[in-house]
């Protein structure tokens, strides 16, 4: 029996990959807004004895190749010509993308139409007649709500039946003349007044009211701002409780691993160094960084699941015009605070390789998922005061936004120096879809990211800082002379980390966190416990073990600009790779936020030294 | 009828317009054709950004912003 190939097609956000995930049984992370299927997705599936492989290709608006994306996508009909092309659609846009389905059954034969999210467009009472469209558009037609797997079956019916037709091996694709897409332009306004009747003329007047508010003069920024705090003041709170809870648990567990690693007689040395060295710092991790992670993760991708993301760009753009950068920026930005090798592979949405080279280069300006506890840990124990309260709440959320805000302007500076230096040229035109608003799917989100996030995390926390920790203890633990190597190595930096603000130490956990930022933070708390007499720690006497090793309020001020302006992680650094093709400007990546954030240290630093803060 | 021809940016907000003319060079075309933008089309201006640049459009059926500086080299007959 031979696997039959079929490939996914259709415009951006459209639900394309819902409907994958719903065919192949596969997790696959979909999102809101336009091209966030960033990189190929295959998955099979069985169907009535037949075995079938799908492929989710990029979302396009029409079979010309205008980016990269697009070149993906056509390539692939080209070259792999599949056994069935199924092209989905949004009910509640339907003219729009009918455009792509004609062009695609004019070039291929074995096409089927899935109109997709039947259940949105019913509430907006917008009645598609999906027999009449079959027959007006000569190829078969399912209805489907891919999000409640409802009607997946027919779909896979019609699959199978299809597939059963020989494919065309001739089939090609025009070149596209003005009069062929004026064509397919207004058969498709045919069509879809042929099928399509609205109940309410005004169907999507929410949405219309929603737009004018959240983009208005008066209230686009300041709701903008606020929602961003809401997001933070959430994290705060919940991670606040959670972390003295996880630290209480795992610490407490310390000493029962202690008294049965004892009771087996096993070495003191390796006792010590499992124990001190590599169980501590996972367990930092764990406590510490693990919580804010798990909390604003979520919230972040309901934000991003509802469609308020390109909002943001749509109010943001001005700025990034005036900074010769590309509007959608602001939307792999927005993915910045997720992930920033994850934003950099969605930078591919950006046509122009100018202006996704500019997003490349300035994203890790924008604080990810794994630096941002760190931020939060030292906006709560230096700059917010230690009890907790209202106004203490409000001051560390207002300090977070105006770090995330001082990024952006950062962003934005870079941007127009690179837009006259390396990267000169005009910003390209853009078009950026602003999708219809939907209600997000709470609780499967808050599930699947929270289970994501913190599987990726303890597995990584797993694989970065076990390893990490061992170091530390070996080098504080192996002395030449009166000094351990750990003394040595920290003494070594401390000269060049005190011109920007920070020791050696703090230095040292930096580059060490290279492969993953997440245990910046616990490999400085080790460090300091390894050269001083504390073994014992809950999270609330932190800031008295850093004030004891020196930390200032400089030193916590540079070391929070230094997080949000340094070199990419590892991850990030071999995406930059990937996606540019190039050592060159992955080197460029790497180099340009970690010189802004000397600069920026080194000013700050020197500034407050000169004032005798 | 050619004194109603005005740059789609400066449709008012709520107003419609239909396609008549698009100056520009071909690959800029394509991407307006791309997003429905032909000769004949109706587009609605729907809102403007906090700074009135870009501009959310109705077009086909979705919303689309685009910068007054593209926005402009498309032509359109206002119908009111």
């Amino acid at each position: 029996m031979t696997v039959k190939n079929i490939a996914l097609i259709g415009n951006p956000n459209v639900g394309k990959s819902t409907v994958f995930n719903g065919l192949t049984g596969l997790s696959q992370h979909t999102g809101n807004w336009p091209g966030k299927t960033v990189s190929l997705a295959f998955g099979t599936f069985v169907h009535r004895g037949q075995a079938f492989s799908l492929i989710d290709l990029p979302g396009i608006y029409s079979l010309m190749a205008n980016s990269p994306e697009e070149a993906v996508a056509i390539d692939y009909l080209r070259q792999k010509k599949p056994d069935v092309v199924v092209i989905v659609a949004d009910a509640t846009c339907l003219e729009r993308n009918l455009n792509l389905a004609i062009q695609i059954a004019q070039a291929y034969c074995n096409v089927i139409l899935c109109v997709n999210l039947l259940d949105e467009a019913k509430k907006k009472g917008i009645q598609i007649d999906l027999d009449t469209l079959s027959r007006l558009m000569d190829i078969p037609v399912v209805g489907v709500v891919a999000r409640s797997k409802k009607n997946l079956d027919r779909l896979k019916d019609q699959i199978l039946c299809t597939s059963r037709n020989p494919a065309d091996p001739d089939s090609v694709l025009a070149d596209f003349t003005e009069e062929i897409i004026t064509d397919s332009v207004n058969r498709a306004s045919t069509i879809y007044r042929a099928c399509v009747r609205l109940e309410r003329k005004d169907y999507n007047a929410p949405d219309r009211t929603l737009d004018r508010i959240v983009t208005s003069k008066s209230l686009g920024y300041p709701i903008m701002l606020l929602l961003l705090s809401l997001i933070f003041w959430i994290t705060l709170q919940g991670a606040n409780h959670i972390s003295e809870y996880l630290h209480m648990i795992l610490f407490g567990l310390q000493d029962h691993l202690f008294v049965l690693l004892t009771s087996w007689n096993a070495p003191v040395m390796l006792i010590d160094m499992l124990l001190f060295g590599v169980y501590q710092t996972v367990a930092w991790v764990v406590s510490v960084m693990l919580p804010p992670m798990a909390i604003f993760f979520p919230l972040f991708t309901l934000l991003e699941d509802s469609g308020y993301l390109p909002r943001v760009a749509f109010n943001m753009d001005r700025c990034f015009r005036r900074a010769c950068a590309h509007g959608k920026q602001a939307l792999t930005m927005c993915m910045g605070f997720g992930c920033n090798a994850c934003a950099i592979m969605s930078c591919r949405i950006i046509d122009s390789q100018r202006e996704r080279l500019m997003a490349i280069l300035t994203n890790n300006f924008v604080p990810c998922n794994g630096r941002f506890p760190t931020l939060i840990a030292l906006i709560s124990m230096f700059f917010a005061g230690l009890s907790a309260g209202p106004l203490q709440d409000v001051i560390a959320v207002g300090l977070l936004v105006a770090v995330i805000l001082f990024g952006v302007i950062i962003t934005l500076i870079v941007s127009k120096i690179l837009s006259m230096t390396i990267l000169k040229g005009l910003p390209s035109s853009f078009a950026l879809e602003l999708p219809p608003y939907r209600r997000p799917q709470f609780v499967k989100v808050i599930i699947r990211s929270l289970l994501d996030r913190t599987i990726f995390v303890l597995g990584r926390a797993v694989v970065v800082a076990t390893p990490a920790g061992l170091i530390i203890w070996v080098l504080a633990n192996t002395y030449t002379g009166e000094t351990s190597l750990l003394n040595i190595f920290t003494n070594a930096l401390d000269p060049f980390a005190g011109l920007i603000g920070l020791d050696g130490v703090i230095l040292m956990a930096f580059i060490l966190g290279f492969p993953a930022n997440e245990i910046v933070i616990p490999i400085i708390i080790m460090t300091y416990m390894a050269t001083g007499s504390i073994t014992e720690l809950d999270t609330l006497q932190l800031r008295t073990l850093l004030v004891e090793n020196g930390w200032t309020t400089t030193t916590a001020l540079c070391t929070l600009l230094f997080c949000l302006l340094h070199f990419p992680c590892g991850t990030t650094c071999l995406t930059i790779r990937k996606e540019t093709a190039s050592w060159k400007w992955t080197a460029a990546a790497f180099i340009i936020p970690t010189v802004s954030g000397l600069i920026v240290c080194f000013i700050v630093a020197q500034t407050l030294y000169l004032l005798g803060v | 009828m050619n004194d109603k021809l005005l740059p789609l940016d400066r449709l008012r907000v709520g107003q419609k317009g239909v396609v008549m003319d698009i100056a520009a060079t071909d690959s800029e075309k394509r991407r307006f054709w791309d997003l429905g933008l032909i000769r004949g089309t109706t587009v609605e201006s729907l809102h403007k950004s906090p700074s009135g640049d870009p501009i959310a459009y109705f077009i086909m059926g979705a919303v689309i912003a685009l910068r007054n500086y593209d926005a402009e080299k498309v032509l359109v007959a206002s119908s009111m």
